[in-house]
């Protein structure tokens, strides 16, 4: 991963904006933004997070490349689409902050133990497993992230939802013996490697 | 009527606000035939409409007076008031132009006596101060209406408050049996000087226009600070008549925006920069007028005005476009929300009355012009193919007072060069 890192700051040097044009989705229309600041006092998770979309923008051009894929900012973006449907210029803001968390996540400079980053991958870890969301696995691993007692805390907290969530079966605790998962589960690994292949070879990452 | 006088070598002016009565009287004054056709009954335009032109702070009415008066000297121009240009067919220098006369109920007899208005009782919106307060439904449009003659509403017309008005006329001027008329018109030029519209500002959801009562545009404020206004010249804000002390202008209230506007308006950074100070006069030092803006654009000759303004302790300035707007119950007081892009701080901020400096839309938007005419991206008139057809003022382009009088001269000129070339070719 650090190779990938290296390679695009031998590659682009001191142009970060020519690196985001190439390598984010929606790279190009960052030059577009006029930093008119509609966006940041749209975003209703704003007072939440390190940069807020326009000053990450003008972070980009002005060749802040650590600053900006360290950020914090791109993993708390909900997409609600405030910003976007505001925005003077038209700028798919949404799109560009998810295109810039994926860049950062792939050249490995994502921040550690940001939550929601660290929820996406547990999501998404747990979902590619069998195709299916292990619900109650995914509560678990959430819960105990932070070690035995905060997890035991957590959970004795949330019991309530808990068990209304039992009884409506929206949780099965059989699940906690691997659960369910979708038919043809060598197929699904399959498609999801494809997938990764193909994605890894458009973005000029070599797995 | 005036058909007759038509040739190929007349200049038809549609519109007749400062652009259409300055292309008419330049054309005019050098002794061509001009018909002037104004969809109102009034000369003036939007211009009658302003308190004060910046940047010397003079009124509208010193300027209009003088082109009123030449207007009223010239025996080359025939003015045509109530009237639309239907259909104009045909090319340079040979037209066809069908015109829609809508019906007055008041014939050449009136003397702006003002009898017919104090008969009638119905009230109408008046369009004039922007639909802020009602008018009779007999009336003159305002002070210095050219021509000097009332008007009666449509919806009076064959209700007994129609006939009120006809007995209450001294000199039988009230003809109720007027009828819409059709006029057809051989002329050698158009120029269209058909001006601008405020950009609906309700579209601006965030904004909360027509939700919230004390968010108004800027051309409603231009009549709150004009003594002929619905407030006698006090600032007075509209859910609880309470002078407004503290107003907040916002700039680019549907310009440059690709959902609304795609143009810079131009005008509008000059606009609420001569705002600040109507707040100024009215209040002292006890006003306050904060402008949120993207950048200023004091156009052309204007940065010494900007820079004024900012010397004023009362005035103070925050580049952030303005997110959204919320109302404080309570007390009605709009909160404005967003982040200053200086230093990236977040407000929530009361104002007590919000000022949205709202954008230039050509007024022929959405209206179907002659094939030939040539249109730029946001409706302005560019010209027509055969180039018999021009833009003047603020068709043209987003203009203010100034620049739309040097546009429709050189508008004029341009049909002038068209009528001699059309005159010379008929000679042989």
């Amino acid at each position: 991963m650090t190779t990938a890192n290296q390679a695009a700051i031998e590659r682009y040097r001191n142009n970060f904006l020519k690196e985001v044009e190439a390598n984010v989705e929606e790279g190009h229309m960052v030059k577009m933004c006029m930093q008119c600041g509609v966006c940041a006092g749209s975003c209703p998770l704003g007072p939440h997070w390190t940069h807020s979309p326009q000053k990450i923008f003008m972070m980009i051009r002005a060749g802040k490349r650590d600053e900006v894929l360290g950020s914090d900012s791109m993993f708390m973006c909900t997409s609600c689409y405030n910003c976007m449907v505001r925005c003077p210029r038209q700028l798919p803001i949404t799109h560009i902050m998810h295109g810039l968390a994926n860049y950062a996540h792939r050249l490995g400079l994502a921040p550690k133990g940001q939550p929601t980053r660290d929820f996406a991958t547990l999501f998404w870890n747990n979902l590619s497993k069998k195709g299916r969301v292990n619900e109650l696995m995914l509560t678990l691993q959430h819960y105990f992230r932070n070690g035995l007692v905060a997890g035991i805390k957590e959970a004795m907290a949330m019991q309530g939802i808990g068990l209304g969530m039992f009884k409506a079966k929206r949780i099965n605790p059989m699940e906690i013996f691997g659960g369910h998962g979708v038919k043809d589960l060598k197929g699904f690994h399959a498609i999801i490697a494809k997938a990764k292949e193909i994605e890894d070879r458009k973005k000029g990452f070599t797995a | 009527m005036t058909a007759s006088i038509a040739t190929n070598q007349t200049i038809l002016v549609v519109g007749g606000g400062i652009s259409g009565m300055t292309a008419a009287l330049e054309a005019a004054e050098c002794g061509k035939q001009v018909i002037l056709v104004e969809k109102t009954p009034v000369l003036g335009g939007r211009t009658a409409r302003l308190y004060r032109y910046f940047p010397k702070m003079c009124h509208p009415t010193c300027g209009l007076e003088i082109n009123l008066r030449r207007i009223k000297q010239n025996r080359n121009i025939r003015l045509m008031t109530m009237t639309e240009v239907v259909s104009a067919t045909g090319s340079r220098g040979n037209y066809s132009v069908t015109l829609k006369v809508a019906p007055r109920f008041v014939n050449e007899n009136c003397t702006a006596c003002g009898k017919c208005a104090e008969a009638v009782s119905a009230e109408v919106a008046n369009p004039w101060n922007y639909g802020l307060d009602k008018m009779k439904a007999a009336y003159l449009p305002h002070n210095m209406a050219h021509p000097q003659r009332y008007v009666i509403d449509p919806s009076i017309v064959g209700t007994p408050e129609g006939e009120k008005a006809k007995a209450a006329c001294p000199v039988g001027a009230v003809d109720l049996e007027m009828k819409e008329e059709t006029v057809t018109l051989q002329v050698g030029v158009l120029v269209w000087a058909t001006g601008w519209r405020p950009y609906d500002a309700a579209k601006i959801q965030p904004y909360g226009y027509g939700r919230f009562k004390n968010v108004i545009t800027s051309l409603e404020f231009e009549r709150l600070a004009d003594p002929h206004g619905p407030t006698g010249g006090k600032i007075l804000r509209p859910s609880d008549g309470k002078e407004a002390k503290n107003v907040a202008f916002i700039q680019c209230a549907g310009s440059r925006d690709e959902n609304h506007l795609r143009h810079c308006s131009r005008i509008c950074c000059m606009a609420s920069l001569k705002q600040t100070q109507y707040v100024r006069e009215a209040f002292g030092d006890e006003g306050k007028s904060t402008v949120y803006y993207i950048d200023i654009r004091a156009i052309d000759r204007f940065e010494d005005f900007y820079q004024n303004v900012q010397k004023d302790a009362t005035v103070s300035f925050v580049k952030s476009k303005v997110a959204r707007i919320a109302e404080n119950a309570e007390n009605g007081n709009p909160i404005l929300h967003g982040v200053n892009t200086e230093g990236y701080q977040r407000y929530a901020v009361e104002h007590d009355l919000v000022v949205l400096a709202v954008g230039m839309e050509p007024e022929i938007t959405g209206v179907k012009l002659p094939d030939d005419v040539i249109l730029d991206s946001s409706n302005f008139i560019e010209g027509s193919k055969d180039q018999g057809m021009f833009g003047a003022g603020a068709a043209a382009s987003p203009l203010d007072v100034n620049r739309a009088v040097q546009s429709a001269t050189a508008a004029s000129l341009r049909a002038i060069q068209v009528i001699r070339k059309t005159a010379s070719t008929e000679a042989v």
